[in-house]
């Protein structure tokens, strides 16, 4: 068998493989990139376009309860922005938080081919599992919440460090998730347990347990690197959205300590502080953050870039979306569960004139003029909670086009603007090779993903190719041509097929001793059963294990696949 | 007098027998009365009443509680068929009829 | 009868209620199709399970003849495709894999798809779009409440283990004397057989419950009550104040509601009041609250409808793209006015609980049913399709009423088809008598419309 394309003429950036605009054939065959294809091959010519892989989304939020609360939210959010069905497609609803389909879809018609999902708590996996069936063409995984883990916790607190590193790989495996979340970790015992308090500092006392943040942070950030996990632990700090913050983010990475760390959505962990009338007011600190992300190669980040309209927040910081609440939200979702995490949700607007949306506008696109390595200064919005995705082009423009720049900066307001180092960075512009780094290249190598991001030999065939176009914007939303697993899903920008996706995920070796300490904490604590709390490996339909650094490379894609 | 449709333990159990076995006819064709209003309208346990709303009419026996338990001028019956013919359809723009604190007219039904 | 006969399937789960227990011992006895014993299930768990073996039935029927299942499908499919307004109702006791399908086939024809939330729940997922809601999973309810509010619902009979496993006598984490640790609060029309179980009882006066909650979001904020109160809802001031005390003294508050709220005049302001009422008392404390959800996995319909359309219920798709208006685009109302022309139930009764002028309507459309018992909808259908018990003979993904999936463990198998499979084979017929999904008129055939 196997079906054959190929791609001719079209000016190619794959940055792993050093291609910077060469013109250069792509040949596919079953699915991924081969050095050859028979004659007859079916061919498009991308003569005058940009072949580039298909993007990959290191960080947003698409399925599991949390988004789909946030859809069940807002029908205010879907009404003005539906999605037709055709004959071969679901219809859906778009806004902020699209229905599933619509959200693979969109993804696919921007030129994605795969997103991670980046937060999920344990007991809803399969929720998200669901969803993410139900999204069609991307490949995707998700990041599984082990920050506020109460028994990982205790086992931490007890000095049962080899335990730990067992038990957090098992709940990595019994979710079918693709690496380990932390965010604000500690919250979920001061939000839960101390009535609605916080982590400030990351040496207070965590509630009732004998730890700190530092300590939490550092047992994680050791316990993925033993285990060789390929993506590290990816870490929403404390304190995001509070004035000063810079400070907790410096001193988050420091923890590291050469061992490989993700910071997410870092800008809204790069604020400076300056006394306001009332309060202090936010001020930029992106020269830090990136200076140091610049000079610890261990270290690396999303940006989490803020744009102006609506959005959704949603996050697991529980009392950062209550805090939220207080700048014009009217409705708002505080979801707790059990021994693990929680939620906050609300809609919430960016402003140009507002101050302090200004100055996060600012930072995001300082921290990328301000990158040194784009390996590891990665694209991200946080979808939706600085952004829709479907802003994506628009920021591409935004770093790629210094006059466009200028205009949007001429509309913010200003006194942000002083506030921030945007105008000394700003003569900077992206070039496509760049771009193809921060959207493709760096994610996945990032993720650890080997065959993602590139179009070497083997490489998965997901390939985006876009009509070169002045207006960047304009080029990055509607790409010519979409290929995933060597199938044309766009063609001449229509939409041709439907496929399913894998869903990626981990699957680390540990002790299954184990099982005997965490089995007892689920008779007592949990109010389901532990032998129905792990996910069958049944209940996924595609899916394929990324093999760990200590298990043998190449795993194949699952039957069905 | 004010109707509360709801569930009822005998009710669930009966359910699941089949909507169509005695059991759920029997609890869905009773209603609870409060006692003194019983005596008032001069009605013993099992008697039949007919309840009645501007939609429709349903024949039921009745069953005492007592005042503590169920207040005077209210009465209680669990979900079915006979509470489906006093329901209006109009949801007020909700989906959801009433099915609660309906007012119904309260008879006894003489004996057949 | 020997002992290969007899199985025991332990952590199953109970869908009769949306508390969703999977802590259940069955033991089956295989070649009877029967289940014998089910340890840990309540009262009604124990019916459920006892009630649903396999009965000799037909596994269709066709205008009240005996029919295949397929000769089922062929008449069904007919009859959605031909339908000019085709809605698809009901849901909430089966698999999520089968409302998937659900979904897919209203918006392959153009039709309606709407739940048994809107005749239950509806109205606090209204209240909860203009509202939001703070609220908890019940193993958080468990290990940390101290002060739990049930409103407007009667646990004691229609989810008994709300008391038993989750809210008011299991030992939590941070509630280790379990009942002794808790206060519990009853607030309802008339005393039913939960009160026994509360420390303090609230009868209001019926459709007073808005006051009430209004009232107490003022008495939490500060403001003050006239004692006339008392004469409108039946609930002396002091009790109010006390009350209201009490809530942002706690540690963990729980507000649990039910239909006494929903199903009454005010129906989501009532819910919208309540859920604010909670959320108002995060300014002092940790307060969450919770519907208390009636059938087994009604919130795993509500989840699919949701990721699938963006909307929770009454789904409209008669524009191509899904359409949210309850009133309009829900059953109740689309029966009660006459407009639906075909109907499609699955796992429901509508003709044993709906208004009255809704069942009549339901009599003179044809109507295809799948429900494992024969039902009062049932017997009016057109095409009556005899199908498995989710939970007890097939398997699947259900939702507890807060939100936790959980995958159910079959106990024996059954002749009959599942729910999926009889609506994925009503979905490819239905695709090949209308060439793929059908396209409103003006609309570009196979474009993304972004």
């Amino acid at each position: 068998m196997g079906s054959t394309l190929r791609i001719v003429n079209g000016r190619v950036y794959d940055p792993a493989n050093g291609l910077d605009g060469v013109v250069q054939d792509i040949c596919i065959q079953d699915g991924r990139i081969v050095a050859a294809v028979p004659p007859d091959t079916k061919t498009v010519d991308a003569r005058g376009m940009v072949v580039m892989p298909g993007g990959v989304d290191i960080h947003c939020h698409i399925a599991g309860s949390k988004v789909n609360m946030a859809r069940k939210l807002q029908p205010e959010d879907h009404r003005h922005d539906v999605h037709l069905r055709t004959r071969v497609s679901r219809s859906g609803t778009g806004g902020t938080v699209p229905s599933t389909f619509t959200t693979g879809y969109r993804y696919a018609a921007l030129g994605y081919t795969a997103a991670m999902e980046a937060a999920v708590t344990p007991l809803g996996a399969r929720s998200t599992l669901e969803e993410l069936q139900d999204t069609p063409i991307i490949d995707k995984g998700f990041f599984v919440l082990v920050g506020n883990n109460v028994l990982l916790f205790r086992l931490l607190q007890e000095g049962r460090l080899e335990e730990f590193r067992h038990a957090l790989a098992w709940w990595i495996g019994a979710t079918k998730a693709y690496a380990p979340k932390l965010v604000n970790p500690g919250v979920d015992a001061m939000w839960k347990g101390e009535r609605n308090a916080n982590i400030t500092t990351l040496d207070q006392k965590i509630g009732p347990f004998d730890l700190t943040p530092r300590k939490v942070i550092g047992a994680f950030i050791q316990a993925a690197n033993d285990l060789g996990l390929p993506h590290p632990v990816h870490i929403h700090c404390n304190n995001l959205g509070h004035s000063g913050n810079y400070t907790t983010t410096l001193e988050t990475m420091r923890i590291a300590d050469g061992r490989r760390a993700h910071i997410t959505h870092i800008q809204f962990h790069s604020y400076g502080s300056v006394a306001g009338k009332t309060t202090d007011n936010p001020t930029s600190k992106a020269r830090e953050i990136a200076d140091f992300v610049n000079t610890h190669p261990n270290i690396s980040a999303d940006v989490g870039a803020v744009l102006f309209g609506r959005s959704t927040s949603m996050t697991a910081d529980a009392p950062l979306a209550y805090m939220l609440r207080q700048f014009g939200g009217h409705k708002w979702i505080n979801a707790d569960s059990e021994n693990e995490s929680g939620c906050g949700i609300l809609p919430f607007t960016y402003q140009d004139q507002v101050y302090t949306n200004a100055l996060q506008w600012a930072i995001g696109l300082e921290l990328f003029l301000l990158s040194d390595d784009p390996w590891r200064m990665v694209f991200s919005t946080d979808h939706p909670n600085g952004g829709s995705f479907m802003s994506y082009p628009k920021l591409i423009r935004l770093l790629m086009d210094r006059e466009f720049r200028k205009e949007e900066m001429a509309k913010v307001n200003q006194k942000a603007l002083d506030n921030s180092g945007l105008r000394d960075c700003h003569a900077r512009e992206y070039s496509l090779y760049e771009i193809a780094i921060i959207t493709r290249a760096g994610p996945a190598r990032l993720l650890g993903l080997t065959t993602k991001g590139h179009l070497g030999i083997g490489a998965d065939a997901d390939i985006t190719i876009y009509e070169e176009d002045a207006d960047k914007e304009k080029m990055f939303s509607t790409p010519r041509y979409v290929i995933k697993d060597g199938a044309l899903v766009i063609e001449d920008h229509e939409f041709r097929s439907e496929a399913e996706g894998r869903v990626l995920h981990v699957s680390p070796d540990y002790d299954p001793g184990i099982e005997q300490v965490i089995q007892p904490f689920f008779e007592d604590f949990y109010t389901v059963q532990f032998a129905n709390y792990p996910v069958d490996v049944e209940y996924l339909h595609h899916h394929q294990v990324v093999p760990t650094a200590h298990q043998p490379a190449g795993a194949a894609p699952s039957p069905g696949a | 007098m004010t109707l509360i449709g709801g569930r009822s333990s005998r009710q669930g159990t009966a359910l699941c027998t089949g909507k169509l076995g005695a059991d759920y006819i029997d609890v869905s064709t009773t209603v609870e009365m409060n006692v003194e209003d019983m005596a008032r309208l001069g009605l013993q346990t099992d008697s039949k009443v007919r309840l009645r709303t501007a939609t429709g009419e349903t024949i039921l026996r009745c069953k005492g509680r007592e005042t503590k338990d169920l207040p005077k001028g209210l009465l209680f019956m669990a979900y079915g068929p006979g509470s489906s013919q006093l329901m209006a359809g109009d949801t007020a723009g909700t989906g959801m009829p009433l099915s609660k604190n309906l007012q119904v007219e309260v008879e006894p039904v003489g004996p057949e | 009868m020997s002992d290969d006969n007899i199985r025991t399937v332990n952590d199953a789960t109970c869908t009769f209620c949306g508390c969703v227990c999977d802590d259940i011992a069955l033991t089956v006895d295989v070649a009877e199709h029967r289940i014998t014993k089910s340890q840990n299930a309540c009262v009604l768990g124990k019916a459920w399970f006892k009630e649903h073996g396999v009965e000799e039935r037909p596994f269709a029927l066709i205008g009240g003849r005996e029919a295949s299942t397929e000769e089922g499908v062929e008449e069904a499919a007919r009859i959605l495709a031909e339908a000019r307004y085709p809605i698809i109702y009901g849901l909430s006791d089966t698999t999520c894999e089968a409302q998937r399908v659900a979904v897919s086939i209203a918006d392959m024809i153009g039709g309606n798809v709407d739940t048994t939330t809107s005749v239950c729940h509806g109205p606090t997922g209204m209240a909860f779009q203009s509202v939001g809601e703070s609220t908890a999973s019940l193993g958080e309810i468990k290990n940390r409440a101290d002060l739990i509010i049930f409103w407007g619902g009667n646990p004691a009979e229609a989810h008994p283990r709300l008391f038993s496993r989750y809210a008011v006598t299991p030992k939590g984490m941070y509630t280790p004397n379990g009942r002794k640790d808790r206060t519990v609060v009853l607030v309802d029309v008339r005393r039913t057989a939960s009160a026994p179980v509360a420390d303090i009882f609230l009868q209001v006066k019926p459709g007073t419950d808005f006051e009430v909650l209004w009232a107490l979001r003022a008495l939490v904020k500060g403001r003050k009550i006239d004692a006339s109160i008392e004469q409108r809802t039946g609930i002396a001031l002091t009790v109010l104040e006390d009350l209201a005390a009490r809530m942002k003294r706690c540690n963990f508050g729980v507000l649990l509601f039910g239909m006494g709220l929903t199903m009454t005049r005010g129906r989501h302001f009532n819910a919208g009041a309540l859920l604010a009422l909670a959320a108002d008392l995060n300014e002092f404390t940790h307060f969450v609250a919770a519907p208390v959800r009636g059938h087994g996995n009604v919130t795993g319909a509500d989840n699919v409808v949701s990721w699938q359309t963006g909307f929770p219920f009454g789904v409209n798709f008669s524009r191509g793209y899904p359409r949210f208006n309850p009133g309009e685009w829900t059953t109740a109302d689309l029966l009660a006015r006459g407009e639906a022309d075909a109907a499609m139930i699955i796992a429901s009764d509508p003709a044993a609980n709906f208004a009255k002028a809704a069942i009549e309507h339901l009599r003179r459309i044809p109507v295809i049913t799948l429900d494992p018992k024969t039902s009062i909808t049932s017997q009016l259908a057109r095409v009556a399709f005899t199908t498995a018990t989710y939970g007890i003979n097939t398997p699947g993904t259900v939702y507890r009423m807060d939100g936790v999936p959980i995958s159910l463990r079959p106990a024996f198998p059954s002749p009959y088809p599942s729910d999926e499979q009889v609506l994925t084979a009503i979905r490819s017929r239905v695709r090949t008598l209308l060439g793929g999904n059908r396209v409103p008129a003006g609309t570009p055939l196979g474009a993304t419309a972004t």
